[in-house]
């Protein structure tokens, strides 16, 4: 826990590669994977005398990015080239944007950790050019450079430090991904480094105006180790403040294994980029017409959603949050709900049993194997009485494995609710034989021992039974006896 | 009359007529080259095979009356900083010594559609830094006017083997006057086109905003013809201009009546050799009798320009270069212990001096602190620059001016002082400054009979005014008749 007396001050740098099908300068492939050096040619191999051309996609997905978290547009802008010497990054220099972005001075909107309101401004989004990769060989035989992914477009979303918490960064970072994969401008996938963030951390007293020395942690590519990461960093610079040091402003390298941060060997402050704009490209400019048609076609953004959500499908505020935190999920409800015509059921399987197995398989919504139609008709099932929603559990567990109809599923695996009231009077009079203690129980006005009857004989039945007609079956008997 | 004494189009007209054939020329060629080569030494890469071959293949269409194009089967030399697949292009550098490029540069495509051959590779001053050609990593070339002096550059192999009638016309690349300071040293005619008219994909880097490919050729029919076939808008560079093209051998009129040409003073002025300074007055007096009015003016810029043609040149020189690494193609030392050695022994041993003096000069006024009082200050000046030419053409067609202070010095006179060498440039390098369109002529010789050339600067996109002042010109003083290299040792 970070102490009481201070405050911790968090900046992103969230650097986010674009789904266009062609790179930012040329028209190779931007497809993850391959066989190294297999998406890549002349130009993004930096072969002498080859040239840049701006793919205009990347153009249009940035400013899709920066009217989704209300930034304004630059009618003027253009490229500019970083200098610096890396293995991975051919030219020996990255065109990014400096001084003149696509997309600045914006926000968004995200509800802290204790479900406030709070806006994190948005200093600017810029277009430029991943790198490519160095594998370092394990037999110690040297480095191998790897250049299918140089020139993949990337957007790069630098924030005020208005983030206070790791927890804070972590919600800002999901709200982030989640607009990103609404207007579809990125598949936000951090185990693919498509998602990675440079982490800005300064720590000061509570109730000081003025920001303390920040230290910065580049590369986190995963939710996990960001929040470990702050908190420990955090900590750190308390304890070297508490001690009367000062804060060394570094680029700090954090060891996911070990759990803490330790100092970038290349003194990353001490680099000159020596940015100047590159004069193998052309200015970007961009007419009103334009940037008004593009944002014509933004999709609902979660926002919006949210509130239709809660006034439409009168879902509460913590399940229109969930529903909507995600594409995935809520792509998902929309369906299931047309579907089952029950939004308030399709939303509590989401945030209840959906979300704890793909927490239990440490995996996000993306990765849901199963259609909106097929989780509408799960419910739909219940809804009619053909399925018990503990049959319903299994079923859903079905659908992560092996998605299918539900029908189908209970069909095959002999799921379908018994409500034929013939069929369970044995049970249920084996059930009251064997249970006295409960028959007198209720007697005596207890009315829970029913619960406890009817989950004996969904016990016998192996969940088959409609606990509905048990429940009513139960009292009649009792009643008679 | 040699067969390699011809201009490109006569030897076109003389293959359409079919009193030759692409293998007689090819082959006359390949004598002259076998012959003054070692005087002259312009060539990198002589691609004597390929070049016959194709001139068979020409041949044989030709003889079958397939429809090849009526410029098919004339030969051509490149200079080696353009891309040629399958030919190595050096740079003139150790860096480049024996690389190859994977593609063609699309000027190159564009001969090659033509089916025009390649009869070599030219030599030039490394990566293109240099007004002399001495800067070269392999050997410097000599002037075919007088060996013991230099042909000019960066494009010093192009002048001297046109000039030397080793090739019928060849290309080359102007960043501050690298084409027209070589012409007029070697007495051709070189043009740098408007920046923008030229794809510059495949031209290796110098300094991009600068950079411009152009033809060197006998004559001022040939550049136009030359400059039809490279003309044109390119999708793979953003810098090159997407306008209707244009036919340039339909200005070859010999009229200027009404045209008007202004000459400013400075360019005559200090620093001007008397010789020269003689030369432009003469073709004052030539355009004057033919109907045009030449009037002096002013345009105060010299020192300046060279200074801001010095920070841009080398601050984008600085960036390009680095992608000679060592680590994906070029020059590798065999020094090295860790990343950082492969870097910096792969570039200290892979580049000369020149280039070196360049890349520190480009990196100091990139570097913070300095990148406003330098790179940006020179940025803002470009634009007075340009403005000043901008007011220039408001009154006038056409410009005049030298193109080179002095004629060819001495080889070894300069290359120890490099600010004298940059002074080679005072009168070439504002025209790439502000993008506009230039050729060399030649005019006449000094008293020690080498050629003195003259500038014609034109407005943005109108070499057609050029081509039009030029080919009068030269119908009028017909210098090629006249004047002819000699090799003099």
């Amino acid at each position: 826990m970070i102490r009481e007396d201070y405050e911790v001050i968090i900046g992103l740098e969230v650097h986010c590669e674009l789904s266009t099908k062609t790179k930012i300068f040329c028209s190779c492939p931007t497809e993850f994977g391959g066989e190294p050096n297999t998406h890549c040619c002349p130009v993004c191999m930096a072969m002498p005398g080859t040239l840049p051309v701006l793919n205009e996609k990347v153009v249009e997905y940035a400013v899709k990015a920066g009217l989704a978290t209300n930034c304004k547009i630059a009618r003027n802008s253009k490229n500019d080239r970083k200098n610096y010497f890396y293995p991975d990054l051919p030219k020996s220099y990255q065109i990014s944007q400096y001084d003149m972005p696509l997309c600045y001075e914006g926000n968004v909107q995200i509800n802290d950790e204790n479900g406030n309101k709070k806006t994190i401004r948005i200093t600017r989004i810029h277009i430029e050019e991943d790198a490519g990769k160095l594998n370092h060989d394990e037999y110690g035989r040297g480095s191998f450079v790897d250049l299918n992914r140089a020139g993949v477009p990337l957007i790069e979303v630098v924030s005020e430090p208005d983030l206070r918490s790791a927890e804070e960064a972590d919600i800002y970072l999901r709200k982030i991904k989640s607009i990103f994969e609404y207007i579809q401008v990125s598949d936000c996938k951090m185990q693919e480094g498509s998602l990675r963030a440079d982490v800005n951390v300064s720590v000061r007293k509570k109730g000081s105006n003025e920001l303390g020395t920040r230290t910065e942690m580049k590369n986190m590519n995963s939710f996990r180790s960001i929040v470990r990461a702050i908190n420990y960093e955090a900590e750190r610079q308390i304890g070297e403040l508490e001690k009367g040091n000062k804060i060394i402003q570094e680029t700090l390298r954090w060891d996911d294994i070990s759990g803490k941060t330790f100092p970038m060997r290349d003194k990353e402050d001490a680099q000159d980029y020596r940015y100047f704009p590159d004069p193998d490209l052309v200015a970007i400019k961009l007419s009103d017409e334009y940037i008004e048609n593009i944002r014509k076609e933004l999709p609902e953004l979660p926002e919006v959603k949210k509130e239709r959500y809660i006034n439409d499908f009168e879902l509460s505020q913590k399940a229109a949050n969930f529903v909507t935190s995600s594409k995935y999920y809520s792509d998902i409800f929309e369906i299931a709900t047309e579907k089952s015509n029950n939004p308030k059921a399709v939303s509590n399987w989401l945030m209840s049993d959906v979300a704890r197995i793909l927490n239990e398989k440490e995996e996000e919504a993306d990765k849901i194997p199963f259609t909106g139609e097929q989780l509408g008709e799960l419910v739909q099932l219940i809804d009619k009485g053909t399925i018990s929603s503990s049959i319903a559990k299994k079923v859903l567990d079905e659908l992560f494995e092996n998605p299918k109809s539900p029908s189908k599923i209970i069909e095959e695996k002999g799921w379908i609710q018994i409500s034929d009231e013939s069929a369970i009077k044995e049970v249920v009079l084996k059930v009251l034989t064997n249970n006295p203690q409960s028959v007198a129980d209720y007697k005596a006005g207890k009315d829970k021992a029913i619960g406890f009857l009817v989950g004996q004989a969904m016990k016998e039945t192996k969940g088959k039974a409609n606990p509905q007609i048990l429940n009513k079956m139960f009292i009649e008997e009792i009643k008679n006896m | 009359m040699e067969i390699y004494e011809l201009t490109a189009h006569e030897l076109i007209e003389k293959l359409n007529k079919k009193e030759i054939t692409s293998t007689q020329i090819t082959e006359s060629y390949l004598k002259r080259i076998e012959e003054k080569e070692k005087d002259v030494q312009a060539f990198v890469t002589v691609t004597d095979k390929n070049a016959l071959e194709q001139a068979k293949e020409i041949d044989e269409k030709i003889a079958n009356g397939e429809q090849i194009g009526n410029l098919a089967g004339i030969p051509i030399g490149i200079k080696d900083n353009i891309c040629t697949k399958g030919v190595k292009t050096t740079c003139s550098s150790k860096m480049l010594e024996n690389f190859v490029s994977p593609y063609n540069a699309t000027v190159v495509e564009k001969l090659n559609n033509e089916n025009i051959i390649s009869l070599g590779k030219l030599n030039l001053d490394e990566f293109a830094m240099g007004s002399s050609t001495e800067h070269s990593y392999f050997h410097p070339t000599h002037n075919p006017w007088n060996l013991n002096k230099v042909p000019g550059g960066s494009s010093g192999g192009s002048a001297a083997a046109v000039s030397a009638n080793m090739v019928p016309w060849a290309l080359g690349s102007d960043t501050g006057g690298s084409i027209r300071q070589p012409a007029s040293l070697c007495g051709v005619v070189g043009l740098k086109p408007t920046y923008g008219l030229i794809s510059r994909y495949g031209l290796v880097a110098f300094a991009s905003s600068l950079d411009q490919i152009g033809p060197i050729t006998k004559d001022v029919e040939d550049s136009a013809i030359l400059l039809n076939m490279i003309a044109g808008h390119d999708e793979k560079d953003s810098t090159s201009i997407n306008k209707e093209k244009v036919d340039y051998t339909k200005s070859l009129v010999k009229d200027v009546k009404g045209l008007k040409i202004g000459l400013p003073k400075e360019f005559i002025g200090e620093g001007i050799n008397e010789e020269v300074k003689n030369a432009i007055l003469e073709a004052k007096k030539t355009y004057e009798k033919l109907g045009a009015t030449v009037e002096e003016c002013s345009l105060d810029i010299g020192k300046t320009a060279l200074a801001v043609y010095y920070i841009i040149a080398c601050a984008e020189a600085s960036s390009n270069l680095g992608r000679f690494d060592g680590i994906r193609y070029g020059y590798r030392t065999e020094k090295f212990d860790n990343l950082r050695e492969i870097y910096i022994n792969s570039r200290t041993e892979g580049f000369g001096p020149e280039v070196k003096r360049r890349i520190i000069l480009g990196t100091y006024v990139l570097s913070s602190g300095y990148y406003d009082a330098y790179y940006k200050k020179a940025q803002r000046v470009r634009t007075v620059i340009k403005n000043e030419y901008q007011k220039l053409f408001e009154k006038y067609d056409l410009l005049l001016t030298p193109t080179s202070p002095t004629v060819a010095f001495g080889i070894g006179e300069k290359v120890d002082n490099p600010l004298e060498m940059y002074l080679a440039d005072i009168c070439s390098v504002p025209i790439n400054i502000a993008g506009l369109p230039a050729m060399s002529l030649p005019a006449t010789v000094n008293s020690e009979g080498m050629p003195i050339g003259i500038q014609l600067i034109g407005k943005h996109f109108d070499e057609e005014t050029i081509f039009r002042a030029a080919y009068t010109f030269e119908q009028e003083t017909k210098f090629r008749e006249k004047y002819q290299p000699k090799f003099n040792k």
